[in-house]
């Protein structure tokens, strides 16, 4: 059974906040629902479905199902770490498709910066249960140096450079000046990029993104349902997840889970490559990106550097735009969580409801791409294609 | 140098006892499947390869060459993180130690040292030939 054409993106939200001093956590979470039912035009009394990931409070689904009121008959709290959200839209489908609810409700939220997280350059521990940590935790892995490892050993590959992989935040900065909520909205140029500090080599500060309060709410429903609602379609077209690690000890970091996922999403909704006219694209750094268009089939293996060179991926100038809201690179990673912003902004273009200045002309099919943990190790990769009628 | 660092000793559980306890007397063992013959790392008493239970430990010769590496510069001690490939096959996280972090090249070979943690077991790492 495929889920294409079986579910629509009825309503999505972005929380306006980057940092929440005042909120709560299930507060963010509420208010990001809520924002998301009003952008489809239903209430909290239609959710029948709910879908969080590892940063709902408490016991999760549990907690904020209470929280919130919600009277439910489906539950999913598939932890893909960032990429979790995109998952999520993938397993609202099925679960639509397979008649076990009618309005899905994802969330996600999260205050880092309120709660002063050193997010990417800290050591993470997943606690001592977890069977890697007495094999990795000792050597120091912080996000940013793991991600580090698999730029180190694509240039070495593939003699990808420094500069290429500052076109990428580039590109995000053009488009973030467009947006009044990105926290980073200056046009930066590769040399701003390639001349910030070195945080673990190879990637600058530039090259990492943003920490963000805040958070953001989708709500995915039935073709009948959405059909009745005065919001634009946008129906599920295809979607692919996949995990990628260590392999045993067979480590190969110069490809993603990506690889595996994309060409699953691909299939699924009959389209290719050439017929996307806009890409969200999972930016943790900017590594993330080059590796992950290369695994979509965007461009050959190790050809990322040049695809994304010279303002590739700007919107109305290059031949691929891509995170047209700034990104996690410039606007948002709230939580440390940018799959659901990336559906977001996803859904937006596909809507028509992108920034004038960013919106793609005829933006008929677009594609969301989620990456969650760390590429350096283990991940969760997730791709939804998305269309409109 | 990464030895400078103070390294958080690694939680040990039954199913990797063995290992510590040798990496305490120098040596860096590794698990083998005798079910489908393959190597792995990190050590698990199921193998990650076909599923079997039949994992037996094996001691490497502690020869690697560098894969891929990251010295941290964000931090009052910059260190150097790194996955090593054994001569014997497997890929492993470590640090590059005893060494110039900006002379560390992918390729180049090493050779394990252990080093002490804080309250645990050594842990393996690796230095320059």
């Amino acid at each position: 059974m495929s889920i294409k054409h079986k579910a629509y993106v009825a309503g999505v939200f972005e929380h306006p906040t980057r940092k929440a001093d005042q909120q709560s956590l299930a507060q963010l979470h509420a208010e990001s629902a809520r924002g998301a039912l009003e952008d489809a035009g239903l209430a909290r009394a239609d959710v029948d479905g709910y879908f969080c990931a590892g940063d709902a409070p408490g016991l999760g689904g549990l907690s904020m199902a209470d929280y919130m009121g919600l009277r439910l008959r489906h539950i999913d709290t598939t932890e893909t770490g960032g990429s979790s959200y995109v998952i999520h839209v993938a397993h609202a489908a099925e679960a639509i498709a397979a008649g076990k609810c009618n309005v899905a409700l994802i969330t996600l939220a999260g205050r880092p910066r309120a709660e002063g997280v050193a997010t990417g350059t800290a050591p993470r521990n997943y606690g001592a249960a977890a069977p890697d940590v007495a094999f990795e935790f000792p050597f120091g892995p912080t996000v940013v140096n793991q991600y580090a490892m698999a730029a180190m050993r694509h240039m070495h590959e593939y003699g990808t450079t420094s500069a290429q992989l500052a076109w990428i935040k580039v590109a995000a900065s053009h488009h973030a000046q467009h947006n009044p909520h990105a926290l980073l909205r200056d046009v930066v140029t590769v040399e701003d990029v390639v001349g910030s500090p070195i945080i673990a080599d190879p990637l600058h500060r530039l090259d990492c993104c943003v920490i963000t309060d805040g958070g953001g709410a989708i709500i995915v429903t039935r073709p009948e349902i959405a059909r009745s609602l005065k919001r634009p379609l946008v129906p599920v077209l295809g979607a692919g997840e996949a995990v990628k690690h260590q392999m045993g000890g067979k480590v190969d970091l110069t490809y993603t889970g990506a690889r595996w996922s994309g060409p699953a999403a691909f299939a699924e909704a009959g389209v290719t490559p050439t017929d996307v006219k806009y890409v969200s694209i999972y930016d943790s750094f900017t590594i993330t990106v080059l590796i992950t268009l290369e695994d979509l089939g965007f461009c050959a293996k190790g050809q990322g550097g040049k695809f994304v060179a010279d303002g590739a991926l700007i919107s109305g100038a290059g031949r691929l735009p891509f995170n047209t809201d700034g990104g996690g690179l410039c606007n948002n990673h709230p939580a440390n969580r940018g799959g659901l912003t990336k559906v977001v902004e996803a859904v937006r273009q596909l809507r028509g409801e992108a920034h004038p200045r960013v919106q793609v002309r005829n933006c008929d099919v677009a594609l969301a791409h989620g990456t969650g943990g760390s590429l350096g190790t283990r991940h969760g990769s997730a791709t939804l294609i998305m269309g409109r009628q | 140098m990464a030895s400078d660092r103070v390294i958080p000793p690694p939680p040990t559980s039954p199913e990797t006892q063995p290992f510590w306890e040798a990496a305490g007397q120098g040596k860096l063992l590794l698990k083998r499947c005798t079910g489908c013959g393959e190597l792995h790392h990190y050590p698990r008493a199921i193998c990650p390869f076909c599923g079997s239970d039949r994992t037996e430990w094996t001691e490497a010769t502690g020869r690697a060459t560098v894969y891929s590496f990251s010295v941290f510069r964000r931090t009052p001690t910059p260190y150097a993180i790194a996955y090593v490939t054994l001569a014997e096959g497997p890929t492993m996280m470590t640090n590059i130690v005893d060494c110039d972090l900006d002379a560390i090249r992918i390729g180049q070979p090493v050779r394990v040292v252990f080093k002490p943690t804080d309250g645990g077991p050594s842990v393996p790492m690796f230095s320059p030939v």
